[in-house]
């Protein structure tokens, strides 16, 4: 009991660990993924004492982006305009970076793995019913930017503020439907066995993702993913040529650093979570759990423990790997217009995610999966 | 659920719930009434009705109280200044505390009415379990709620598209100027 509790414990900050680095990394594809796309030099100041030129690397950009950067931000002024509410002011920032912290511990990163006689689920928090706790806490994400915009007594920032909830409240509809629909091809709401009954090859070679099954759902997820990370092409609370900054416009310092980092983690989470629901979350095609089959019957013998870290290390090559495509998607596409917007999250989004439900449920019955 | 979480989360709770009421800023007040909900949420999770607890969180802090913060902004509530209400009224409700809290000690407190753990059936509060039941036995009652739901939801946009004469005595010259561009 005591020794999983603290394995348990040491899951839960190896989880928010993997997201917050993730996110470190997706602030640096910001900066320099950014400038790569336009062709732009980027980052490449703050060469302390030529320490990058010494490594080989003057112009990654490294020591600015991710030394100097939070270092400014953390020892800036903290500064709460007049008139604002001082405690909600404060307390906003934090209220939207909980609630997607708190998401990691769902996600199911690797197998199960045994050491020194214990059996353990690599999934920090084995809630059999992960499906709503996501939507519970992503449903609540929605306080700190709405609160943010209003404590700030600004009207750009009320304004953001305003914008950012409606439009998290529309696209988490989508989102809703478009996890209905796998939660009923999976006939579970745990992700972990989600991720299990995604094992396996069809055919030789096309992994039993759920991609293939529910391919609409796939891009729904993605679109209203993107959506409530509030990313471009859906960034119109922070519109900076209307808006200024939107919410975030009377923050400075580690507060808007916070408000900032929730974006990231949310694309972080995003990936994460199409990861487990579409792309086979740790399964590794042809990989089971006495090393990999081949094609042709061939057997490749693994140890048990190194299949686990395989896993573990797919799933993260995954999560990798779309994190950069939501980074291209951020640098390759114009902002919306906001009644586009709320056209494209009602009329398009909404139906065709209940279109997809109700074909998802006559696929089911049809094949007598119902019970 | 240890008795210790169990009070915490009944303590947070009430005084949560206090905070709804004495405070005097609407936007504190709605915040104090999430966290409310959210503790209750937590105290449904912990007696095993999982779902019930998760949709708690997620329809009245998630979605409902988002409603609530809008009607607020909307309507522009004002921070209340001073002490409201006249003196016989808090008299009243005094009175109607103090009988209640008798009333609780009259009937909640003999051994005989209080809720005994009862016997919990196999997978209680799962999903599986609510939802067979949901529909199975209580499918006409859950249709009916889902046509009565729909039905305020029409209403809503009925009387919210109903337009009033004033406007519509500006229409001609709105349709003047689409007959012009057409």
């Amino acid at each position: 009991m005591t020794i999983e509790l603290v394995v348990g414990a040491i899951e839960a900050i190896v989880m928010v660990l993997i997201g917050l680095h993730l996110s470190i990394f997706l602030l640096y594809f910001e900066r320099k993924g950014s400038a790569l796309i336009q062709d732009r030099v980027g980052a490449n100041r703050a060469n302390i004492t030529g320490l990058g030129r010494k490594l080989g690397m003057p112009n990654l950009g490294i020591i600015n982006t991710l030394v100097a950067d939070p270092v400014k931000l953390f020892t800036k002024e903290d500064f709460v305009p007049e008139g604002a509410d001082h405690f909600i002011h404060g307390l906003a920032p934090f209220l939207a970076l909980f609630p997607v912290l708190i998401t990691f511990a769902v996600i199911p990163f690797g197998d199960t793995i045994t050491l020194g006689g214990h059996t353990f689920n690599l999934q920090a928090a084995g809630i059999n019913a992960a499906a709503l706790y996501l939507l519970a806490t992503i449903g609540i994400g929605v306080y700190g930017v709405a609160l943010g915009g209003w404590a700030s007594n600004n009207r750009w920032a009320l304004l953001g503020g305003i914008r950012a909830t409606a439009q998290m409240i529309s696209y988490e509809i989508a989102m809703g439907l478009a996890l209905v629909s796998v939660v009923m091809t999976y006939g579970t709401l745990d992700l972990q066995a989600m991720v299990r009954a995604q094992g396996g090859v069809w055919f030789g070679f096309l992994p039993r993702w759920g991609i293939w099954i529910q391919p609409l759902a796939f891009i729904l997820f993605l679109t209203a993913g993107v959506a409530e990370s509030k990313r471009i092409p859906f960034d119109l609370p922070e519109g900076e040529s209307e808006l200024i900054l939107g919410y975030m416009v009377e923050y400075s310092g580690g507060k808007q650093a916070a408000f900032m980092f929730t974006d990231f983690a949310e694309q972080a989470l995003t990936a994460m979570l199409l990861v487990t629901f579409f792309l086979g979350g740790w399964q590794l095609p042809w990989l089971y759990r006495d090393g990999f089959h081949l094609p042709g019957g061939h057997l490749i013998a693994i140890a048990p423990l190194a299949v686990s870290i395989l896993g573990v290390i797919a799933f993260l090559i995954k999560v990798v790997i779309l994190c950069a495509f939501l980074g291209l998607v951020r640098w390759s596409l114009p902002r919306f217009r906001y009644d586009q917007l709320m056209r494209l999250g009602w009329k398009g989004l909404v139906p065709l995610g209940l279109a997809n439900l109700l074909v998802t449920a006559f696929i089911i019955v049809a094949m007598g999966g119902a019970h | 659920m240890p008795p210790i979480l169990f009070w915490f989360l009944a303590t947070l709770a009430v005084l949560a719930a206090l905070g709804v009421v004495m405070q005097s800023n609407p936007v504190h007040c709605l915040l104090a009434l999430v966290l409310t909900l959210l503790a209750i949420a937590v105290l449904f999770i912990g007696q095993g009705a999982v779902v019930v607890g998760f949709l708690q969180a997620i329809v009245y802090a998630g979605a409902i109280m988002v409603l609530f913060l809008f009607v607020i902004w909307l309507l522009n509530v004002p921070v209340e200044s001073g002490s409201t209400g006249r003196l016989a009224a808090k008299f009243l409700g005094a009175v109607g505390v103090a009988a209640l809290l008798a009333e609780l000690e009259v009937f909640w407190v003999p051994s005989h009415l209080q809720v005994k753990a009862a016997g919990q059936v196999a997978g209680y509060g799962a999903i599986d379990a609510l939802s067979q039941t949901l529909f199975s036995e209580y499918l006409v009652a859950f249709e009916i709620t889902s046509v009565l739901l729909l039905v305020a939801v029409i209403g809503a946009v009925a009387l919210a598209r109903r337009t009033t004469d004033a406007e519509t005595q500006q229409r001609p010259e709105n349709s003047a100027r689409t007959e012009k561009a057409a």
